[in-house]
């Protein structure tokens, strides 16, 4: 079985190398894509869309269509991975641990006793060895502000610069796990909820599509922003570049609430108690 | 384009291919991976497309390997083939 997967991979493999062959060379100027289609989005996307990145207007207006379904497969990714590894779990773990910060001491506390979680100088901490992390916990909290604002900016500057809502929603998200990772997972689960997490998830992609609805109930095809100019109050070149600025927000918000719930999922397997 | 650079990210993603599937340690696996996905992210740079890369370096090098951490340390470390 395993020799006939190697042969098969080899085969499948050798056909692919051979295909390559036919390709045109790496930016060869006479290959079609060169001749046809490049040119127009490099010589008029910024006349029809007011937007500097080629990518970006492509991304976003010229192929709105496709991101919007890029943006609702990685809804139905964080859906899924709800689904499979969720399990309710009415009480806790059956042993809980404390940790008193004055002298570092562990305390554990089986199912049915009364937890010290009132007293404040107990934390509570996860049932695997969980060593003692100042420097960490420091280090992040200083370092998650300056995350977050990269990761607005890398949103809000995909019209001038590489970037757009798929990178800047992955480190916005990528932030809170960081805080899920240095502190623990129920400490970011205060700060993003599981219900607010959810809301966002939908509403990211609901601001994708609702722009697309409302260009499509002001008269004009779906997804496409020049119509929405008086909206904007700007000429319809602007407004194109506007709705892309749009869209790339529903993008952030719907990719970054994705993130945070796989990790939630995947780390504590689906019980939203102890995480990694 | 500098070919010497190019065959060198080259090769060091073809070893991170091969070593990421002869590896039995599957929290090693999850680190080449990460390793394969930040020389991609290398080659998509010098190729110029700096979207790609940029989306590479953070999905994945940065979270997935993240959530293959967490797969491992929630189910077990070894293979069994």
């Amino acid at each position: 079985m395993k020799a006939a997967g190697l042969l098969i991979v080899i085969l499948t493999g050798g056909l692919l190398i051979y295909a390559t062959a036919d390709f045109p060379p790496w930016a060869y100027p006479q290959s079609p894509a060169s001749t046809h289609v490049s040119p127009r989005y490099i010589e008029k996307s910024i006349e029809e869309t007011a937007v500097p990145n080629v990518v970006t207007a492509v991304l976003a207006d010229y192929r709105g269509y496709d991101t919007m379904f890029e943006t609702t497969v990685i809804f139905a990714a964080g859906v899924a991975c709800f689904l499979l590894l969720r399990i309710r779990v009415e009480e806790g773990p059956e042993e809980q641990l404390f940790r008193h910060s004055l002298t570092g001491m562990t305390i554990r506390i089986k199912d049915g006793r009364k937890a010290p979680s009132d007293l404040e100088e107990f934390e509570r901490i996860d049932a695997h060895w969980v060593p003692q992390d100042l420097i960490i916990k420091t280090v992040c909290r200083i370092l998650i502000p300056f995350i977050q604002l990269f990761a607005l900016y890398v949103i809000a500057f995909g019209h001038h610069s590489p970037g757009g809502g798929f990178q800047g929603g992955v480190i916005l998200g990528a932030s809170v796990i960081v805080l899920a990772m240095s502190h623990d997972l129920r400490s970011s689960l205060q700060r993003m909820g599981e219900k607010v997490n959810a809301l966002l998830c939908a509403a990211g992609v609901l601001i994708y599509a609702g722009t697309g609805a409302l260009c499509l109930a002001m008269g004009e095809n779906f997804l496409d922003y020049g119509i929405l100019a008086p909206l904007f109050r700007c000429d319809p070149v602007m407004a194109r570049s506007n709705g892309i600025f749009m869209v790339e927000i529903g993008v952030g918000i719907a990719v970054m609430a994705t993130m945070i719930r796989i990790y939630n999922n995947v780390s504590s397997a689906g019980r939203y108690d102890e995480g990694l | 384009m500098i070919w010497q650079l190019d065959l060198a990210i080259l090769t060091l993603v073809v070893v991170t291919a091969v070593g990421a599937i002869y590896i039995k340690d599957l929290l090693g696996t999850a680190i080449l991976f990460g390793a394969y996905s930040f020389l991609m992210c290398l080659l998509w740079s010098i190729m110029g497309a700096v979207d790609v890369a940029f989306t590479e370096a953070s999905v994945g090098a940065g979270v997935s390997t993240v959530f293959f951490v967490g797969a491992v340390f929630r189910t077990t470390r070894r293979t069994k083939d």
